[in-house]
C-alpha cells in the first residue's frame, strides 16, 4: 500500500508519557485532554501533559492510598483526586492560595462515588451509584457548596465536555439513558430516552455496556453514538452505529444508522465531524459523514462508509524509530473524540484525516466535493481537485465540472449572504437586535473567485495542450455558476475570458458574449477592449458602448473620440450630456488642429468663442492658455475673423 | 418620385404596373474560350436555357466587353452595373475570372393611350444598384455554402462538374429570387438577434458546450429561437448566409406542426417522441424506423482558409457536424438534446413573453425603424412583417423603402457619421442616421411636424430603443 493510500494518520508529535506499570498509574481527562502519570500514588511525582501545552505540570502529593481518578478543573485551577469510594480530595493550584488539601464526602448515604467531572473551573459533579451531586468549589474557604442533587440509580456514566452533558445509565438493563446538562451553576435534566437493544434480553442483567456508547459533537449537534453489535437472530449483515440526536431542548431522536458491514470489536472516534470506526480484527478503519446523502427510510438515514476500509497510516515512534501499526480499540482504550491513547506504550495521539488520498478514492466528484467542503483544512485540496479535473489526462466532463462549480459557489454564496446580513445588521445598529451578532466565520470551504483564479483558472488557461474550446467552455461554466448564485463576477475573470478568446482569434464569440452582456461592463474591461482594436476593429465600438452604459465614463469617451480625431463627435457628445461648459478648449483645439482640416478647426474655435462669450462675457480664451491656437486661427483666417466681444 | 403611385385619379384606373423581373442570369469565364469559334465554352450557366446559342454568346461577349472597357477607367473597381432603358445588368466577379451577370427588367407602367393602344413606360430610376448587386452576391454565397467555390468544383471534376453543379443549384435557386420585394435588408444581409437575459443565455451556452462535448462530431452549433439567432459558433460571414437560408428557406418550408395546436391532425402524424418536442428538420424523420435515411445536406464554411465541408443537421436547433452522421448519432443527439432543449425553450419562451409585455405595454408607436450594425450584422426592423418563403412583406409603401435605399447609398459614399432627414409625400418623414458602424432609418408619420419636432422625436426613439449603445445624437 502506498503512502498516498492511507487517509487516516496519527499526529506527528504525540504526547509521550511514562507507560503504565504497577508503580505508575495513567489517567486521562477528556475535558482538558490531559494525561496524568501518577507514580507511587503521587509520592514520587505526578506529571500532567496535554496535547497543546509544551510544558508539562509536575508536582508531588502525599500517598494517601490508591488514586482512582484524578482531574484538573478547567484552566488547571483546582486538582481533584478520588482515592476512596466516598470522598474526593481537592487542592488549589491558584497562585498565592493555600495548597492544603480539603475533602468532600458524597452527600447520599451508603452511596459509592463512580467518578466526578469538572464542568467549569470551580464546579464539579459527583456521580454515585445512587445519583448525582453538583457542587461549587470555594477554593478560598477550602470547602464545597452543594448546588443541586438528584437521586437516581446509576449503572455507569459518561461525560461529554464539549456539550457539558452527563449521561447516566439507569434501570436494570442499563439501556435507559438520562442526560443532564450543566451551564453556569445550573443543572438541568433533559428527557431520558431508551436505547433499543439488538434483541430482547433474556436475563435481567445489565445489557448496555458503556463501552458501546459514546458522545460527540458532530456538525455542532450533540449525538449519542451506540455501537449495536450484530445479533444472531436478526438478519442484518453486520454491526452498526446508531446515532441519537440529543438536542438542548426536546426529546432525543434516533437519526442516523451507520452500516459497518462487519462484525467483531470496534472503536469509535469523531474527527473533523466524521465518525471513524476502527475494526480490531482487520486493523482497518472506515469513516462516515452524516451530511453526505444516505438512504432515508422515513425516520432514519442509513449511511455506508464514505471510502473503502484502510488502516491508519503506520507511524514511527520518534525515539525507537520503528514502524508500527497503532492498535486501537484494544482493552482499556475507551472511545474519545479524536484521541488515541496507548497506555502500554505511553503515547497519546490526535487522529487526523488526510484529505489528499481521498481525492483518488472517491471517484464521484460531486460526492467528493460534498465531503471536502465539510472538512476543516479543505481549501488547497479542493483547489487541487479543481485543477486536476481540468488537466488533459484526467479531464472531467462538463456536467461534472458544472456540478463541482455549483457546489463551491453555493458555499461561497452562503458566506457572502451571511456577511451581507451581518453588515446590514451592524449598520442598522446592534441595540435593537436581541442576540449578539457574530461576524460570520470564513471557513476554508469558502472558495472565492480570486482563489479559483489564482490557483486553478489562470494556470489552466495557460496550458498549451488543452483545446481552447474546452478552456472557454470551462470559463463560461464557472461564470454561469456564479451568475446562477447571483454572485457578482469579478472583472479579472472576464478579462481571462477575453484574453483566451483573443489568443485564439475567436472574435465573433467575444462579440456575442459582449452583446448579451455576459461579460459585465467595467472600465478595466472597456480599456482592454480599446487595446484590442488593432486586432479586431469592432472592439472600438464595443468599448464605446460599454463606456456609455457605465455612465460614469464620459471623460473616457471624450478621450477615445479625440484620439480618433472625431472632434466634432466628441463635442456633440459632451454637449449632449450637458458638460460642455466645463471642458478644456485647449484639448479640443489641439485635436482639431491635428486633423489638418481647417474648416473643422474653425468650427471648433468658433464654438468655444461663443461658449466663452456666454460664460465670461468675452470670447477670448484668456485663462485657458490657448495663445498658440489663437495665433494659428489668425494666421489661417485673419484677425478680423475673431469674434468681437459683444457690448451691451 | 412617389407621384406615379400616389397620383390617384381617373387615369390610374387604366394603368397596369409590372414589377421588376429577372430577364437572364449567366455565369462565364473568359479564359475558357479565348479563341474565336470557341466562345460557347466560356458559358458555364445560362438562364433561360432556351435562348438561342448565338444570343447567349452575344450577351456574354457584350458583358465581357463592357467590363474590359470600363476597367481602363477604374482598374481596381470594374463596372458593377449597366443601366439601360429597359433593363439593368449587374456584374460580379466572385472568384478570379468567374463572372456572374444578372439582368433585371425595369418596372413597367402600361398606359392606355388615347387611341386605345397600350403604351409601355419603363421606369429607369426605380431599381437600386446596391440592392440588386447584393442579391447577386448572395446568389454566389448561397451557391458556395452548399457547393464550395467554383474553383473547388474545377479541381474535383473539371468544367463538366462545375456546369453540373451550377445547373443543379441555380435551376432551383433562381425560382426563389423574388426581385420585386428586394430592399434595404438585402443590402445589409443582417441577422436578427433574440434579446435574452444573461442567465438564460449562459444556460444556453452551457447546454451547447455540453452537447458538443458529448457529440464530438459536432463542429459548430447555431442556436435560434423564433427565427432569431441567439448563438453561433460559425464565423460571421458563414452564419450570415446560413441564417438567410434557414430563415427564408428551410424554416418556412417546415411549418411547425406544434404550432398547429394540440388536437390538430398534423400533430397527430408527428412521428417519434412524446417526451419532448425535438425533431430533425434535416435528416431522418422517424428515429424509430431503422430504415430511415440519414442524409443531411452538406455545407461549406471557412472557404477562405481551412475550407471545411460539413453536414448540416437542423434539429430545431442548428447543428453542424464534420463526419457523416449515422442513425445512431441521430438517436443520441435526440436523446441528449431533445429533453434539455424542451426545457430551455420554455425558459426562452418566458423571456419572449416578458419582452412582448414590455414592448406591448406601450401604445402603437408613431414610427417604424430599421437598424443595422455592420460590426455584428445585427439587424432589427419594425418595418418588415414576418418573412415568408415567397415575399418579405413590408408595412410601408415601396416608395418609402426606396428612399431608405437612397439614403443608404449616400451613407456608403462617405466615411463620416451623418444624418439625413427627408420629407416624403403624404406626411411621412424619413430620417437616416449613421454613427460609426451603425445605421438607423426611421419612418415617422406625423402630420404637420416640422424639422425640429422630427429631430426631437428621433432623439426620443434613440433614448428608448438604443440607450445601451453609443449612438451619437
Amino acid at each position: 500500500m502506498g503512502e498516498e493510500d492511507y487517509y487516516l494518520e496519527l499526529c506527528e508529535r504525540p504526547v509521550h508519557f511514562e507507560k503504565a506499570n504497577p508503580v505508575n498509574c495513567v489517567f486521562f481527562d477528556e475535558a482538558n485532554k490531559q494525561v496524568f502519570a501518577v507514580r507511587s500514588g503521587g509520592a514520587t511525582g505526578v506529571v500532567v501533559k496535554g496535547p497543546d501545552d509544551r510544558n508539562p505540570i509536575s508536582f508531588r502529593m502525599e500517598d494517601k492510598g490508591e488514586v482512582k481518578c484524578i482531574k484538573f478543573s478547567l484552566e488547571n485551577k483546582i486538582l481533584a483526586v478520588q482515592r476512596t469510594s466516598k470522598t474526593v480530595d481537592f487542592s488549589n493550584f491558584i497562585p498565592d492560595s493555600s495548597q492544603l488539601e480539603y475533602t468532600q464526602e458524597c452527600k447520599t448515604k451508603n452511596a459509592n462515588i463512580l467518578g466526578f467531572c469538572w464542568t467549569s473551573s470551580t464546579e464539579i459533579v459527583f456521580i454515585t451509584d445512587q445519583g448525582i451531586e453538583f457542587y461549587q468549589v470555594l477554593p478560598e474557604k477550602r470547602n464545597l457548596k452543594l448546588l443541586k442533587s438528584q437521586n437516581i440509580n446509576v449503572n455507569w456514566y459518561m461525560y461529554c465536555p464539549e456539550g457539558s452533558v452527563i449521561l447516566l445509565s439507569t434501570t436494570v438493563l442499563g439501556n435507559v439513558l438520562q442526560p443532564f446538562y450543566f451551564r453556569a451553576g445550573t443543572m438541568s435534566k433533559l428527557p431520558k430516552f431508551e436505547i433499543e437493544l439488538p434483541a430482547a434480553p433474556k436475563s435481567t442483567k445489565l445489557s448496555l455496556s458503556e463501552r458501546d456508547i459514546a458522545m460527540a459533537t458532530i456538525y455542532g449537534q450533540l449525538y449519542v453514538l451506540f455501537l449495536r453489535h450484530h445479533s444472531r437472530t436478526s438478519n442484518s449483515a453486520g454491526a452498526e452505529v446508531v446515532l441519537y440526536h440529543l438536542p438542548r431542548e426536546g426529546a432525543c431522536k434516533k437519526m442516523h444508522i451507520l452500516k459497518l458491514n462487519r462484525t467483531g470489536k470496534f472503536a469509535l472516534n469523531v474527527v473533523d465531524n466524521l465518525v471513524v470506526v476502527h475494526h480490531q480484527d482487520t486493523e482497518t478503519s472506515v469513516i462516515f459523514d452524516i451530511r453526505l446523502r444516505g438512504e432515508f427510510d422515513g425516520s432514519v438515514t442509513l449511511h455506508h462508509p464514505v471510502l473503502p476500509a484502510r488502516s491508519i497510516q503506520p507511524y514511527q515512534i520518534p525515539a525507537a524509530g520503528t514502524r508500527e501499526w497503532p492498535c486501537v480499540g484494544g482493552r482499556g482504550s475507551r472511545s474519545r473524540p479524536d484521541i488515541i491513547i496507548s497506555a502500554s506504550q505511553g503515547y497519546l495521539w490526535n487522529l487526523q484525516v488526510k484529505l489528499q488520498p481521498i481525492v483518488n478514492l472517491l471517484p464521484d466528484k460531486g460526492r467528493l466535493m460534498d465531503f471536502l467542503l465539510q472538512r476543516k483544512e479543505c481549501k488547497m485540496v479542493i483547489l487541487s481537485v479543481c485543477s486536476q479535473m481540468l488537466t488533459e489526462s484526467d479531464r472531467a466532463t462538463l456536467p461534472v465540472i458544472a456540478t463541482v462549480f455549483d457546489k463551491l459557489n453555493q458555499e461561497y454564496k452562503k458566506y457572502l449572504d451571511a456577511e451581507q446580513s451581518y453588515t446590514m445588521a451592524m449598520e442598522a445598529g446592534q441595540s435593537r437586535s436581541g442576540p449578539l451578532l457574530r461576524r460570520p466565520v470564513r471557513t476554508q470551504a469558502v472558495v472565492d473567485q480570486s482563489d479559483m483564479y489564482t490557483h486553478v483558472l489562470s494556470v489552466f488557461t495557460e496550458k498549451k495542450e488543452t483545446p481552447h474550446k474546452f478552456v472557454i467552455a470551462v470559463l463560461m461554466e464557472y461564470i454561469r455558476s456564479l451568475n446562477q448564485f447571483q454572485i457578482t463576477v469579478q472583472h479579472y475573470l472576464h478579462e481571462l475570458v477575453i484574453r483566451t478568446l483573443v489568443q485564439h482569434s475567436l472574435f465573433s464569440t467575444l462579440h456575442q458574449f459582449l452583446q448579451y452582456h455576459v461579460l459585465s461592463d467595467s472600465k478595466p474591461l472597456a480599456c482592454l477592449l480599446l487595446s484590442l482594436e488593432s486586432f479586431y476593429p469592432p472592439a472600438h465600438q464595443l468599448s464605446l458602448d460599454m463606456l456609455k452604459r457605465l455612465s460614469t465614463a464620459n471623460d473616457e469617451i471624450v478621450e477615445v473620440l479625440l484620439s480618433k480625431h472625431q472632434v466634432l463627435a466628441a463635442l456633440r457628445f459632451i454637449q449632449g450630456i450637458g458638460g460642455h461648459d466645463n471642458i478644456s478648449a485647449r484639448k479640443f483645439l489641439d485635436a482639431a488642429k491635428q486633423t489638418e482640416d481647417h474648416m473643422l478647426f474653425y468650427t471648433i474655435f468658433r464654438f468655444f468663442e461663443q461658449r466663452n462669450q456666454r460664460l465670461r462675457g468675452n470670447p477670448s480664451f484668456t485663462p485657458e492658455h490657448c495663445e498658440e491656437h489663437v495665433a494659428f486661427f489668425k494666421q489661417v483666417f485673419g484677425d478680423q475673423a475673431l469674434m468681437r466681444p459683444t457690448t451691451f | 418620385m412617389a407621384a406615379a403611385a400616389s397620383g390617384a385619379g381617373a387615369g390610374a384606373a387604366q394603368e397596369k404596373q409590372f414589377p421588376p423581373a429577372l430577364l437572364s442570369f449567366f455565369i462565364y469565364n473568359p479564359r475558357f474560350g479565348p479563341r474565336e469559334g470557341e466562345e460557347e465554352n466560356k458559358i458555364l450557366f445560362y438562364y433561360p436555357n432556351e435562348v438561342e446559342k448565338n444570343e447567349k454568346i452575344r450577351n456574354v461577349g457584350l458583358c465581357e466587353a463592357i467590363v474590359q472597357f470600363t476597367r481602363t477607367f477604374s482598374p481596381s473597381k470594374p463596372a458593377k452595373s449597366l443601366h439601360t432603358q429597359k433593363n439593368r445588368q449587374f456584374f460580379n466577379e466572385p472568384e478570379e475570372n468567374f463572372w456572374m451577370v444578372m439582368v433585371v427588367r425595369n418596372p413597367i407602367i402600361e398606359k392606355q393611350s388615347k387611341d386605345g393602344k397600350p403604351v409601355v413606360e419603363y421606369q429607369e430610376e426605380e431599381l437600386l444598384d446596391k440592392v440588386y448587386s447584393s442579391v447577386l452576391q448572395q446568389c454566389y454565397s448561397m451557391y458556395k455554402l452548399f457547393n464550395g467555390t467554383f474553383l473547388r468544383a474545377m479541381e474535383d471534376g473539371g468544367v463538366k462538374l462545375l456546369k453540373e453543379r451550377l445547373e443543379k443549384f441555380f435551376h432551383r435557386y433562381l425560382q426563389t429570387l423574388h426581385l420585386q420585394s428586394c430592399d434595404l435588408l438585402d443590402i445589409f444581409g443582417g441577422i436578427s438577434f433574440f434579446p435574452l437575459d444573461k442567465m438564460t443565455y449562459l444556460k444556453i451556452q452551457s447546454f451547447i458546450n455540453r452537447m458538443e462535448e458529448s457529440l464530438s462530431i459536432v463542429k459548430y452549433t447555431a442556436f435560434l429561437y423564433n427565427d432569431q439567432l441567439i448563438w453561433s459558433g460559425l464565423e460571421q460571414d458563414d452564419m450570415r448566409i446560413l441564417y438567410k437560408y434557414l430563415t427564408t428557406s428551410l424554416f418556412p418550408r417546415h411549418i411547425e406542426p406544434e404550432l398547429a395546436g394540440r388536437d390538430s391532425p398534423i400533430r397527430a402524424e408527428m412521428p417519434g417522441n412524446l417526451q419532448h418536442y425535438g425533431r430533425f428538420l434535416t435528416g431522418p424523420l422517424n428515429l424509430n424506423d431503422p430504415e430511415a435515411k440519414c442524409r443531411f445536406p452538406k455545407i461549406f464554411v471557412n472557404t477562405d482558409d481551412t475550407y471545411e465541408a460539413l453536414h448540416l443537421i437542423v434539429y430545431k436547433v442548428t447543428v453542424v457536424s464534420r463526419s457523416t452522421p449515422t442513425l445512431d448519432f441521430c438517436r443520441r443527439l435526440d436523446s441528449i438534446v431533445g429533453p434539455q432543449l424542451t426545457v430551455l425553450a420554455s425558459d426562452i419562451c418566458e423571456q419572449f413573453n416578458i419582452n412582448k409585455r414590455i414592448s406591448g405595454s406601450e401604445k402603437e408607436p408613431q414610427f417604424k425603424f430599421i437598424y443595422f450594425n455592420h460590426m455584428n450584422l445585427a439587424e432589427k426592423s419594425t418595418v418588415h412583417m414576418r418573412k415568408t418563403p415567397s415575399v418579405s412583406l413590408t408595412s410601408v409603401h415601396p416608395d418609402l423603402m426606396k428612399i431608405l435605399g437612397d439614403i443608404n447609398s449616400d451613407f456608403t459614399r462617405v466615411d463620416e457619421d451623418e444624418e439625413i432627414i427627408v420629407k416624403a409625400m403624404s406626411d411621412y418623414w424619413v430620417v437616416g442616421k449613421k454613427s460609426d458602424q451603425r445605421e438607423l432609418y426611421v419612418i415617422l408619420n406625423q402630420k404637420n411636424a416640422n424639422l425640429i419636432e422630427v429631430n426631437e422625436e428621433v432623439k426620443k426613439l434613440c433614448a428608448t430603443q438604443f440607450n445601451n449603445i453609443f449612438f451619437l445624437d
